[in-house]
């Protein structure tokens, strides 16, 4: 099935049913978006992320929606920060690198209070890399991008399905809450093909009593970070603080298999999550009491979800595409309740489900001679 | 006797889009000038409620408190980049952005050339003082050259520190650029001047001809370390470096030195 066909078929979804489609993940985020009512997308061409541009390219105009191949990740995060700034619904995406680079606008938009979609399909780093699928910027997307003190959503979809899904989803949070939302995917969620019937959905638009659209019979608005004086923008921090306690308490995702009777529980988001879900299967098979555990947000992060599991659990195994981040986390949530072990392969490897079922016959071994000790 | 009293007339009074405010910039500094430049011509124009404007990082980032209109924060030298995604989105809005010359000249280098190259439907306002004020006076791309400045002690060397850029010339070959223009605030008859050239960078954009561009030498008497008096006579040895006038202006016919060649 060619790209044109394939944009065809999600354009025009067979009238009566939910056709399946089989799309690959940049494209289906690209056409959720469309769906969405994105009315700008800025971008730059890098791997594993270049079909989103290219499906934007052609998609966008046909539209009549704004839609620029910018001069760098510097330029189309800015092309967002000031079409978001209009109140327009916007996309922008990139990869690792670009993302590094998208990186200052994203502390702007916290700042100000610039709601923006970004989507960051990841490769091996660091540096240049490789365009291979990896989860190396989870501490980028959930601790740090931009300087100062602030957090952004980041949710993490395991199929296309729920890609498309978390599109619209994004959106939401970015204009309910006045924030950017990175949708965090990894090069397979981007370059993988999957038969969906996508559920896209459209969000209504709330009123945005804020954006800037011309001072026509009203005062001027300014969107801004600048606060000279130290008490003001402390007062400013605090309230995105206190917004984002909200956003702590309300927009915690999760998924869950197994869990109710499992001793050892796997912790994993993405593509890692697909791989230990076939390596559950697979012990459950022979016997084992093992569960799933899948952060779909990553902040807020699963945290008193995962504390209560490690409470009941004798054992907990991480998995990424890395050399382990999202473990930090998972560390922090569990406090000491149940040994904590790690697996990760970086630079584009991704583990085989076989490879987890060996650490979970590891981390079983290692439970059972804490249990006798 | 009777004396015959004139009727008395309104000859000069604040621009209605000039907020009626007392001034953070320096003693002296020319940026007052400019924004009251634009809100004449904005409100001439009658475009002020449906600009949107990006103020740029710098000592103009404040031009939010003179001019009332709607403005946006960009990062620094991004201006460009977050007036392009205004445009695309709002078509019916007037949209201005206002720069400096560190802002656009140095550090913002790549957005204001693809901007300008995209033929942004923008009126770029860029002030260039040659020095980076609210830092504390360090070289800007602009400085002349034997200049001193904090980041210059002996004065800008070429080996050193290489040669001020002319940053509007590098732009007017650039199609997309409907018109370009460098003013001066040196003198009232030249702020008059430079007012045109504000009004037909606005116009340029109403009528979709393209991007606009207007660079104004202007003066910055603490980072230069005069009284404003010198620094606005100093401004006439900038011009030596920076001449005045129209660079292009594709609609009035007024084409670059490089449009000519091979035509």
């Amino acid at each position: 099935m060619t790209t044109a066909m394939r944009r065809q078929a999600a354009a025009n979804p067979a009238p009566g049913r939910r056709a399946r489609v089989l799309m690959k993940g940049n494209e289906a985020i690209a056409e959720a978006a469309i769906q969405a009512g994105c009315d700008a997308y800025f971008g730059y061409p890098i791997t594993p992320q270049a079909e989103l541009l290219e499906w934007m390219a052609r998609r966008m105009p046909e539209l009549g929606r704004a839609f620029i191949q910018a001069e760098s990740e510097l330029g189309a995060i800015n092309m967002g920060l000031g079409a978001a700034a209009t109140g327009a619904r916007v996309l922008v995406s990139t990869s690792s690198p670009g993302m590094s680079l998208m990186a200052e606008a994203m502390s702007y938009m916290a700042g100000s209070e610039t709601p923006l979609v970004l989507v960051n399909v990841m490769r091996g780093g660091p540096g240049l890399g490789s365009i291979g699928p990896s989860q190396s910027d989870y501490f980028q997307a959930v601790k740090g991008h931009g300087h100062g003190d602030y957090r952004v959503p980041v949710l993490a979809p395991a199929s296309i399905g729920e890609a498309v899904e978390l599109v619209a989803t994004s959106f939401e949070l970015a204009e309910r809450y006045r924030t950017p939302v990175i949708l965090l995917a990894d090069g397979i969620m981007g370059q993988a093909m999957e038969p969906i019937a996508p559920r896209f959905r459209h969000p209504s638009r709330p009123k945005l009593d804020w954006a800037l659209t011309g001072a026509d019979g009203r005062p001027p608005r300014v969107v801004r970070s600048l606060f000279l004086q130290p008490e003001r923008l402390e007062e400013h921090n605090d309230a995105l603080q206190a917004k984002y306690r909200r956003i702590a308490e309300r927009e915690v995702r999760w998924a869950g298999e197994q869990l109710d009777d499992a001793e050892l529980v796997v912790v994993a988001y993405g593509t890692a999550a697909r791989v230990a879900h076939s390596a559950v299967a697979m012990a459950r098979r022979e016997g084992m009491r093992v569960g799933l555990f899948r952060p779909i947000s990553l902040w807020p992060f699963p945290e008193p979800q995962l504390r209560e599991l490690a409470a009941r659990a004798r054992g907990i195994l991480v998995v990424e595409l890395s050399a382990g981040q999202m473990v930090e986390d998972v560390r922090l949530a569990v406090e000491g309740r149940c040994p904590v072990a790690f697996h990760g392969r970086t630079g584009g490897m991704v583990p085989s489900p076989d490879d987890v079922l060996t650490q979970l016959h590891l981390l079983g071994a290692r439970v059972r001679e804490r249990g006798a000790a | 006797m009777t004396v015959a009293t004139p009727t008395p007339r309104v000859i000069f009074s604040r621009p209605e889009l000039l907020i009626d405010v007392s001034t953070h910039y320096c003693p002296g500094c020319g940026h007052g000038i400019i924004a009251r430049l634009l809100a004449e011509v904005l409100g001439e124009l009658g475009v002020g409620p449906r600009t949107i404007a990006v103020a740029p990082v710098g000592c103009a980032v404040f031009e939010y408190d003179y001019l009332a209109v709607d403005w946006v924060e960009a990062p620094h030298g991004r201006a460009p980049a977050v007036a392009t995604g205004i445009r695309r989105v709002r078509p019916d809005n007037f949209v201005l952005a206002y720069q400096g010359d560190g802002d656009l000249a140095a550090i913002g280098t790549a957005e204001i050339v693809h901007a300008a190259g995209r033929g942004e439907l923008i009126t770029d306002i860029f002030v260039n003082n040659g020095i980076y004020g609210m830092t504390g006076g360090q070289m800007a791309p602009t400085t002349l050259l034997g200049q001193r400045t904090t980041s210059t002690p002996t004065g800008r060397a070429a080996g050193l520190a290489g040669y001020p850029i002319p940053m509007t010339e590098m732009l007017a070959i650039l199609p997309g650029v409907a018109y370009a223009a460098r003013g001066s605030v040196i003198d009232p008859a030249h702020i008059g001047k430079t007012k045109a050239m504000i009004r037909r960078a606005c116009q340029a954009q109403l009528k979709g001809e393209g991007f606009a561009i207007v660079e104004i030498l202007s003066n910055c008497p603490v980072g230069w370390g005069m009284t404003p008096h010198e620094s606005m006579e100093h401004l006439a040895d900038v011009e030596k470096v920076y001449p005045l006038g129209v660079l292009v202006d594709r609609a009035a016919g007024k084409p670059t030195q490089t449009d000519g060649e091979g035509s």
